[in-house]
Formats: C-alpha cells, structure tokens, sequence
C-alpha cells in the first residue's frame, strides 16, 4: 500500500493501464501540456508524448499540431466531436479514456453518450462493443457556481447499455478505474472535485481491480444504514461518528457503482439496522438516491422499522456565493436531521 | 444522352458489367424494401438509395472492401450491399427478424457489418459523422493505412458535430473522406432553405481539408473522382470533403407519401430523364459494352435475384422474446422486468 491522494490515485491507475495496454489512450480539453485542469494528468503528457508528431505524417502545419501526442491527445473544446471520435475509435477496439474538464460539460456531448455510445452494441446485435472510459469532475467543486456543478451520475444510472462509477476513495478510485479501462463497455466515471487531494492507502498491485457491481461497508453499525456514493460517504462517516456520540451506531454503505448496482449489500445492511438514510449530491427531486430509496422501500418493507430517508441536495441550479453553495451541498448536519426525522 | 465512345474506361468491361448489376440489384432490393413497408413486413422508418446507386456502386468498388472503414447514417442499404453483406440478412434485419445482422434490433436505419467494415447504419443526422473522425483517429493511432468514408447527407451537413469533426479531422490530418450525399433536400426543406451557402463543400475550407463539388449521377464520373481521391487520401493521410450532387428519386423515407409539398412534379420529370441507370445503360450501350437486349436480360435476372432475397428473407423467425436483454452489455444483463 502507498499513501496518496485521489487524484495520483487515478493517475496512477491510467499511467499503469497505458504502460500495460497500448490501445489505451486518453483525449481531452487541455489535459496534455496544461495537465488538466485539476491536474490529475500531469505528467502524463511528457510521458507518453516524447515524439509529439510520430504518428503525424507530413504535418502540414507543425506549428499548430505541436501540441498534438499521440496517446495523450489535447482536443479543441468540443465535446460532442470529442465524445464522438472517441467512441468511433472505440468501435475498432481502442480504449480511449476522454477527460470531461467536468463532467458538466458532457451535457453537450449527451447525443454522442447516450444516443450512440451506449446503443451500439445493442444496435448492432453485440457485433460491436464500445470499449470507452468517460471521467472527470462531477459535483461541486468550491463557488464554481450553476454551470459547472452537476452531478451526472443519477442522469447517466438511468440509461441502459452505461456502466456508472462513483468511487469514494483513493483506493477505490484506482481499482475501480483499472475495472473501467479493462471494461468492453462505455463506463462514466465520476470523481468528486472535493475528494481529489484526500489521501488513503492505496494497493500497489498493478493487477488488482475492483469490479463493478459491489458495495463496499464504510463502516460497520447496527442501528441505521447511511447509503451513499462518493464524497456523500465522507459526509455519511462524518455523520456516524456525531450520532455515535448519541449512542447511536450507524453503518455506512458505499454505493460507489450505480450501474450495475449491488442492491443485495444495501438490502443486507437494511434487514440488520432496519432504517435507512439515502445520501447523495445530486438535487433531491429524481436524483438517483430516489432510486434506492424506492427499492429498499419495495424490497425490504417488512424489514423497516421507519420510512427511508433521503438527504439530497438542494432543488436550485448551484449559487455563487460560498454560504449559499454550502448551504445547498449536504453536510453531516443534514444527514443528523433526517436521522431524527425518519425517528 | 449518350457519353461519346471511346472514352477513357476507368474499369474492365466485365467489372463495367458487374457494376450494372450492382446497381440494378440495390433498386430492386429497395424496391422490395418499399414493397415490405407496405404490406406491413416492415415498420418504423425506412429510406432507399433509389436514384443515387453511383455513389455506393462508384465509390466502395476503389476502396479495399473489408480494410476500408465506411460508415453512414440511416439510407444505409446500398453501402452495406456493394460492400459484400449478405442481402438476405440486410432484408431480414429491414424486417426486424432474427436472420438480420443485428438479428432485428437495428432495422432498416442501423445496418451493421462489422466483418465488412461497415460500421452502420446511424439514426441521428450528423451524429455518426464524429464516429467517423473516430474510426479515422484510429486507423492513424495505429498507423494503418485504412481510409475512413463517411457518408452524410447535405441536412447533416449544417450540424455542430459535423463542424467539430471536420475541425479535428483537418487539424490532424485524418485519413477521411466526407462524401455528402447532397440530393438537394433535407427531408422536406430544400437546400437553399437549410444552408446559408449551398455550395457545401465549402465547408471543407475552413478546416484544412480538401474539398470539391462533383457528380454523383454519372457512374463514370464517380468511379474516375473516387479512384482519384481515395489514392490521395491514403497516401498522404489528407482528409477530403465531397459535395456529390444527386437526386433522391423516391421520398426521403417510406412515410414521405406527398413529395409534391416541397418539390415540383416538373422538376421529378427532368431529374428523371438523368436517371442514373438509364444514364449508364446509355454509356454501356454506346460504348459497345452492353447491347440494349442483355441489359433488359440483366435487369429481369436481377429483379429475379431480389425477389428470391426478399422470399428468403421473409422466411427468417421473429427474434425470441428472450433476445431483448442480450447485447446490452458485453458481460451483463440488465435488470429484468417492467
């Protein structure tokens, strides 16, 4: 194990697949010589892209296409063509991973994701596959404001053919991505821009993935499950340990993969503490802690002693102002009060 | 209407034959494709290539079929029939059935071989133009020697995505050629009410990119233009955009049934009098190749073969109901039930 942040961690995790794969490529807005715009590619550019122009035959006009590698590939910011492209040099087997500067930006590139990338193989009878990683930011990040705060995740967990990753850890954000660049199948992969300098152990084994469709237990309890993804864990544990000084022990459920999701770990840890709270960034109203709140309702009902609770965020497009940006962003504070609520 | 004789073949008589063939054989097929539509056999939207066989038939007999990366959007069975994919399958998946390509979950618009090249097949217009740059991306990534096509029709010509593409595929110097299908009309709006400039391939300008109007209704023509530029593209990884100028005889798809509300009876009549099988009888005729009596045998063979097609076709079983959870992901079925 070696201590380091979310961010080398996802590094980490793209260096040793592209040393490992060379079908593996990333592409996207100012993520080679600018190193991204949270820098979690830094470093990759003069790694993989010591002769910037190989692959270029006769360039016609090196001075604009300087900037150009081969593996590590800056785009124009146009993030349909990018999503686009990516997807086609997915469908003859490459593996491209686009960064999403954030992934509010892959808005524009919903055509390409959802009406394309995700219908091919089912279109094309399994003839095709689209072996694509789409990652970046998602949520909010601090006074970003109302275009670049989204939370995706919810929209993407909604569209069959998808695969949808939030991993809450620098261990996790490793493995989970090793499992989403060796995936034959579109993956979106969030990262909340609030966990990128959090530091955890991570493995150092290259071959060690963390598959998709597994909950992972945050930490043990017996009187209530907070269910969460992403950084909504961290706010889920810091809950814990304010209502453990009420006496009350509270298990915490990292969702970390929406699509496929473990529904069986959720169930198992309701039908112990017999009350949930549903915890997650995205705005309350149809985001995709609805989701589970309705199944554990539908499939655990005579295992409840209370309703299920959700903790979501605040129905308003994001405002600028720090006080109100943290007042729409759920905190530990939230999640003790819909604790009391559900009773 | 005859092309003068002696002039310079771009392919052997008996190639200049089987191209005939070709050509008579996707009218038939499409015509058996209408046929099906309306005797119910097929559903949902379906679009023939009647009238614009030379830019299938011209253009995929230069390309090295089954290397050569060719992708279009949704009038897409001429593409996949020049290109070797079985027939019967291409009508069975136009009937949603189980023989079809994609065993009857694409359907006339999603037309998939990917043992061909063909990568479809593609419903939204412009859309499939970025997958294209993509399949170029990687042909360079890999430092082959594939040429992309990628054919669009002049509506998609106006969309975002086309423009983004082109912008990459120009900055990087893709091995692509943009053909642009343009038959004067984006379903119903003519060209001069959806493009600012009409004159389309224009738009290759901007991006770095070699661009030429030529004719798509003289099969001459077209196999000369594309032996030309498909050489360019190939050697030189220089990206082109093609504006060919043809004419959709039928409605944009089967479900246009008034074509009279955006163009004129007269203009159908002299549009079909360059017909362009009528065109390249009269060539093939002239030019001592084909004498009017073995075209009309050619023609009723076939008509015979399409019929046989569709008879085949219609033989394959409806997809079982189980089938609707596969190929939704490699590894996974989703969750079942309503």
């Amino acid at each position: 194990m070696t201590n380091m942040t979310y961010r080398e961690a996802v590094r980490l995790a793209m260096i040793e697949e592209m040393d490992r794969d060379q079908n593996v490529f990333i592409m996207g807005e100012d993520i080679g010589k600018y190193k991204g715009t949270f820098r979690v590619t830094d470093g990759l550019f003069e790694r993989y892209c010591q002769e910037p122009r190989d692959w270029l035959v006769e360039p016609p006009h090196p001075e604009i296409l300087d900037g150009v590698g081969r593996r590590v590939i800056d785009t124009p910011i146009t993030e349909p063509g990018i999503v686009g492209m990516a997807t086609g040099a997915a469908m003859t087997g490459l593996r491209p991973i686009v960064e999403m500067m954030t992934m509010s930006f892959s808005i524009l590139a919903l055509d390409q994701i959802i009406n394309h990338a995700a219908k091919i193989h089912y279109m094309t009878g399994g003839q095709i596959s689209v072996p694509l990683v789409i990652r970046g930011p998602g949520g909010a990040a601090n006074q970003l404001s109302a275009q670049h705060s989204h939370s995706m995740e919810g929209w993407y967990a909604h569209v069959p053919g998808l695969k949808v990753v939030a991993p809450a850890t620098p261990n996790c954000a490793k493995g989970m991505l090793k499992a989403a660049i060796r995936d034959d199948n579109p993956v979106i992969f969030t990262e909340n821009p609030g966990l990128y300098s959090m530091k955890g152990d991570v493995s150092d084994n290259v071959d060690e993935i963390i598959p998709f469709g597994k909950a992972r237990i945050a930490k043990e309890g017996k009187d209530i499950s907070l269910i969460a993804y992403s950084r909504m864990v961290n706010v889920s544990l810091a809950a814990a340990e304010l209502l453990a000084a009420d006496g009350i022990d509270a298990e915490v459920v990292d969702v970390r993969s929406l699509l496929p999701l473990d529904t069986e770990t959720i169930y198992n840890s309701v039908r112990k503490t017999h009350r949930a709270v549903v915890v997650y960034e995205d705005w309350k109203s149809g985001g995709f802690g609805a989701e589970i709140a309705a199944r554990i309702a539908q499939d655990c009902f005579d295992d409840l002693d209370a309703p299920v609770g959700r903790v979501g965020g605040l129905n308003v497009p994001m405002p600028y102002a720090r006080v109100l940006e943290l007042q729409c962003i759920p905190n530990e504070q939230d999640v003790l009060a819909e604790v009391r609520k559900i009773g | 209407m005859a092309k003068p004789a002696q002039k310079n073949l771009p392919a052997s008589p008996a190639e200049l034959i089987s191209y005939y063939r070709e050509m008579l054989f996707i009218r038939h097929f499409e015509e058996k494709c209408n046929l099906a539509y309306r005797t119910g056999k097929a559903g949902g939207y379906l679009h023939v290539y009647i009238g614009m066989e030379p830019l299938v038939v011209g253009w995929l007999n230069n390309i090295r079929k089954g290397h050569d990366y060719v992708i279009t959007a949704y009038r897409d069975h001429g593409h996949a029939l020049v290109l070797g994919s079985d027939p019967v399958a291409t009508m069975a998946e136009i009937m949603g059935r189980s023989g079809g390509q994609s065993r009857g979950k694409g359907g006339s618009m999603h037309i998939y071989d990917v043992e061909k090249q063909f990568y479809g097949g593609w419903g939204i217009v412009g859309g499939h133009t970025a997958l294209g740059g993509g399949l170029a991306l990687a042909a360079k990534y890999r430092k082959e020697d594939r040429v992309t096509l990628c054919y669009l029709g002049d509506g998609a010509a106006n969309a975002g995505v086309f423009f983004e593409t082109l912008n990459m595929c120009g900055l990087w110097q893709l091995p692509i050629i943009f053909i642009i299908e343009n038959n004067l009309y984006a379903m119903g709006t003519a060209l001069e009410r959806h493009a600012a400039d009409p004159q389309l391939y224009k738009r290759g300008f901007p991006f770095n990119m070699k661009h030429e109007r030529v004719d798509g209704h003289d099969l001459i023509e077209v196999l000369n233009h594309s032996k030309r530029i498909i050489d360019d593209c190939r050697e030189n990884s220089q990206p082109y955009l093609i504006e060919a100028m043809t004419y959709r005889n039928m409605g944009h798809g089967a479900a246009d049934n008034d074509r009279q509300l955006y163009r004129t009876k007269e203009e159908e009549d002299e549009y079909m009098k360059r017909d362009c099988i009528r065109l390249y009888e009269a060539f093939l005729e002239s030019n001592g190749i084909l004498s009017r009596s073995e075209m009309e045998k050619i023609d009723a063979e076939e008509l015979d073969r399409a019929e046989t097609v569709y008879e085949e076709a219609d033989k394959s079983p409806f997809p079982e109901p189980d089938q609707v959870y596969t190929d939704v992901y490699t590894d996974m079925t989703p969750e079942v039930g309503h």
